[in-house]
């Protein structure tokens, strides 16, 4: 656990970075420091690791202060991962990575061994592992970066907006591979980002700073996206508040309809305006109408009990029927979300 | 006046202007005439090779490998070895220096025209400027502070250099040391330093004056 | 043509104090002495004024200035002040002239590092040493070397400027030789010096491909 107390930074021409900051970031969980440029956050996460000191106050790291540990020794026990990467260019990938194992004193071969496995980890190609680093793309880079931070398996990763000079199809796919690895591994991680989408995506608490280094509201993300503390972190939180909640609203438990399947082929003629065809397998099809039978209309499906509300209410927006098909993992139609009962469940999540 | 040795400000008094062949003030007309025309000459020759360099890449890699072998060579067998072709002449000097220039402001052009961002580039092309219009208004300006930067050490460096033509009788203000060496006596080679860093120096600040009335925008970011 | 024959052909050239061998050993005795002790003073003062930041100023401008110095003159001035008892005298001018391009190239070297990759050696755990040793250093050498190889051009041109005031070397057979218009010496020696100078180029060129990492040079393609 790192715990902020009563932390200040100020600076010898008088502008305060971070002002009398306390906060808790919880050992095993992601916690985002996020906010606008200029509100400290960068600055509190570098005091973690003493590349800033604090003029005020006490860091401590699982109860101790960091203020007390020769600086070096503290850091080779921190994995630090940071925007562009700061691969070193004159060595290959597989010595970067065993950079602090080998500043540790491992040897070289056990050090290069723990450097192949990381890189692996990561999903990089270990045919990468002899390369420089000008020869990978900004995104192999940064999961470089983070093998290298991981390398000596600290329990503390520090990420410095490690994700924002990469492109956003690339940037997801960094974000869901961190979260694959945070599912894994359960580092204490400070990640800091000035992308509240991003916050809201990876952390387990988020920090929001305002300009000045105030701590304007630490909350998990749903607790932030329905309750915001004041306007400040309102505004931040941005547009479509409502509906991004919704991603934080399971839909285990919805009342499914089991009774509007019929088998491909079926004339359509019924009671129920929409009725969806599968296939013997129970794999969805398309959606009847009965006003125009024999015609297959288009369907969105959501996995049942996994996916979020938002992406139930995604589904049923996708078809004429306005109705979400349910699926499990195996893709079989496990029932379907009638527009109703999806009314019923929204309104349940606008009520908390 | 009169009696002992005269003080280095008496002796330069005296030899400033004698009416004679190797006054002072002849020295100084003779340095730069032999350290200005390499500094232009250098420039000129640079400009076109540097532009070619840019347009036909595979000419730069074989240029500037040339220029580098000839920046190398030290000045005085280069002068001894003109002798036989162009004799005892201020020729003999000018050439090697101009050559020299060449191989510091070669490179400064085709890094300044790469100093142009693309961008910058392409909307003037967008804009439809054609190639010569397109090279003189945007990116020969946008590219003169990296050349004006090279234009300062060929300047300094040829006019520190051209008094090693003194040892084959062709140096301006070298002739100073050769003649102290010689005949030896501290107060001309003191001269000859002071004058020379003095014109190194005043030739630098000219070249630092044009570069802020041709490229005015690069000090207005510098100071805003 | 018959100059170098008659230079390169005569077999008393090739013997005694003033033969072409014990010239050329001089050459480079002076030069490699001149350019050790150069590196030795501004090679760590480059390392750290670019490690530290302060005094970067001081050494912009100051090679600048030695820039504008002209060889000949500070030669004759030291040899006139200090005397010929000893090679000393024109020993610390070619030091003095061959310093700044190292100091500078140095000092840009280190400064120029991103900072970027300093923050990320910092933020492993490297120490101040570990940090300029392992990083900063390798990262910077091509400037650094670049700077070894001005200042060598530069010590070589003068150790030959020098034989004017009595120092040895192949520089001998051109002051001398064009003394006594004996053409034949002065071609001859200019010739040794040029190929000198280019054997010392060749070096150092390939003393950059063996020690830049290819990460640096970026020398390799990308496959």
């Amino acid at each position: 656990m790192i715990t902020f107390d009563a932390v200040t930074k100020r600076y010898p021409d008088g502008t305060t970075a971070v002002d009398r900051l306390s906060l808790e970031a919880p050992t095993g969980e992601i916690t985002v420091f996020v906010g606008p440029s200029g509100c400290g956050k960068t600055t509190s996460l570098r005091m973690i690791n003493r590349m800033i000191d604090a003029t005020e106050g006490k860091i401590l790291l699982d109860g101790e202060p960091v203020q007390g540990i020769d600086p070096p020794t503290l850091r080779r026990g921190i994995g630090y991962v940071i925007q562009q990467a700061g691969l070193f260019p004159h060595r290959k990938i597989v010595d970067n990575v065993a950079t602090v194992p080998f500043l540790l004193g491992w040897s070289r071969k056990k050090a290069r061994d723990r450097a192949m496995e990381l890189l692996e980890r990561v999903g990089l190609d270990l045919s990468l592992a002899e390369r420089y680093p000008f020869q990978l793309s900004g995104g192999q880079q940064q999961r470089v970066g983070v093998a290298r931070a991981l390398a000596a398996d600290p329990p503390v990763l520090l990420m410095d907006e490690p994700f924002s000079a990469v492109d956003p199809v690339v940037r997801t796919s960094l974000q869901d591979e961190l979260l694959r690895l945070q599912a894994e591994l359960n580092k204490t991680i400070i990640f800091v980002t000035h992308d509240i989408d991003e916050a809201i995506k990876l952390g387990d608490r988020v920090a929001v700073l305002r300009v000045g280094g105030q701590l304007a509201q630490l909350a998990a993300p749903k607790t932030l996206l329905s309750e915001p503390a004041d306007d400040f972190v309102r505004e931040f939180l941005g547009r479509d508040r409502g509906i991004r909640r919704l991603q934080f609203v399971p839909t285990a438990g919805l009342p499914l309809r089991t009774d509007l399947t019929v088998p491909e082929g079926h004339d359509g003629t019924a009671d129920e305006p929409w009725l969806l065809a599968v296939t013997p397998d129970d794999r969805p099809v398309g959606w009847i109408s009965k006003d125009r039978p024999g015609q297959l209309e288009q369907f969105g499906t959501f996995l049942y009990g996994q996916d979020p509300l938002r992406s139930a209410l995604d589904a049923a927006l996708l078809s004429p029927s306005g109705h979400a098909v349910a699926v499990d993992e195996t893709g079989q139609v496990a029932g379907v979300l009638t527009r109703k009962a999806l009314d019923q469940a929204m309104m349940e999540a606008a009520d908390g | 006046m009169g009696d002992g040795p005269p003080t280095l400000w008496e002796w330069f008094a005296r030899n400033w202007q004698t009416g004679r062949v190797g006054s002072i003030s002849d020295l100084l007309g003779d340095h730069l005439l032999m350290s200005l025309v390499p500094i232009v000459a250098g420039l000129v020759l640079a400009l076109p090779l540097g532009l070619a360099s840019v347009r036909w890449r595979w000419l730069y890699q074989p240029t500037s490998g040339v220029f580098n072998v000839i920046y190398a060579l030290p000045s005085l067998p280069v002068f001894m070895l003109l002798i036989s072709v162009t004799g005892l002449s201020p020729v003999t000097v000018i050439i090697p220096l101009t050559f020299y220039a060449m191989a510091v402001l070669i490179p400064a052009v085709v890094d300044g025209l790469g100093s142009v961002p693309d961008h910058v580039r392409q909307s003037a092309v967008a804009m439809g400027f054609t190639p010569l219009r397109r090279l003189v208004q945007v990116e020969l300006p946008i590219a003169a502070p990296v050349v004006l930067g090279g234009l300062r050490v060929v300047a300094v460096s040829s006019i520190s250099l051209v008094s090693v033509g003194a040892l084959i009788g062709q140096g301006g203000l070298g002739m100073l040391f050769t003649r102290a060496y010689q005949n030896p006596f501290l107060p001309p080679v003191i001269v000859g330093i002071v004058l020379i860093v003095l014109l190194a120096l005043v030739v630098d600040g000219l070249l630092v004056l044009c570069q802020r009335l041709l490229t005015p925008w690069v000090r207005a970011r510098g100071t805003s | 043509m018959t100059w170098l024959t008659d230079f390169f052909g005569d077999p008393a050239r090739w013997s005694g104090p003033d033969g072409i061998p014990v010239r050329m050993l001089e050459h480079l005795e002076f030069s490699v002495l001149a350019l050790v002790l150069a590196m030795l003073i501004a090679i760590p003062l480059g390392l750290l004024i670019g490690h530290t930041g302060r005094g970067g100023v001081v050494v912009v401008v100051s090679a600048n200035l030695a820039r504008a110095l002209p060889t000949l003159g500070i030669l004759v001035l030291f040899v006139l002040l200090l005397g010929t008892a000893s090679i000393w005298p024109v020993i610390i001018p070619l030091v003095l002239l061959a310093v700044p391009p190292i100091l500078v190239n140095t000092f840009e070297g280190i400064r120029g590092v991103d900072p970027e990759l300093r923050d990320a050696a910092y933020g492993m755990g490297l120490r101040g040493g570990q940090v300029l040793g392992r990083v900063l250093v390798p990262v910077a050498l091509p400037l650094i070397l670049l700077g070894l190889r001005l200042s060598a051009i530069q010590v070589v041109a003068t150790t030959t400027v020098a034989a004017y005031t009595g120092l040895g070397g192949l520089g001998r057979f051109m002051i001398d030789g064009f003394a006594t218009q004996d053409y034949s010496s002065v071609v001859g020696g200019s010739v040794l010096i040029v190929l000198f100078a280019l054997v010392v180029q060749l070096a150092f060129m390939l003393t950059q491909r063996v020690t830049v990492s290819p990460g640096v040079s970026q020398r390799l393609k990308i496959r």
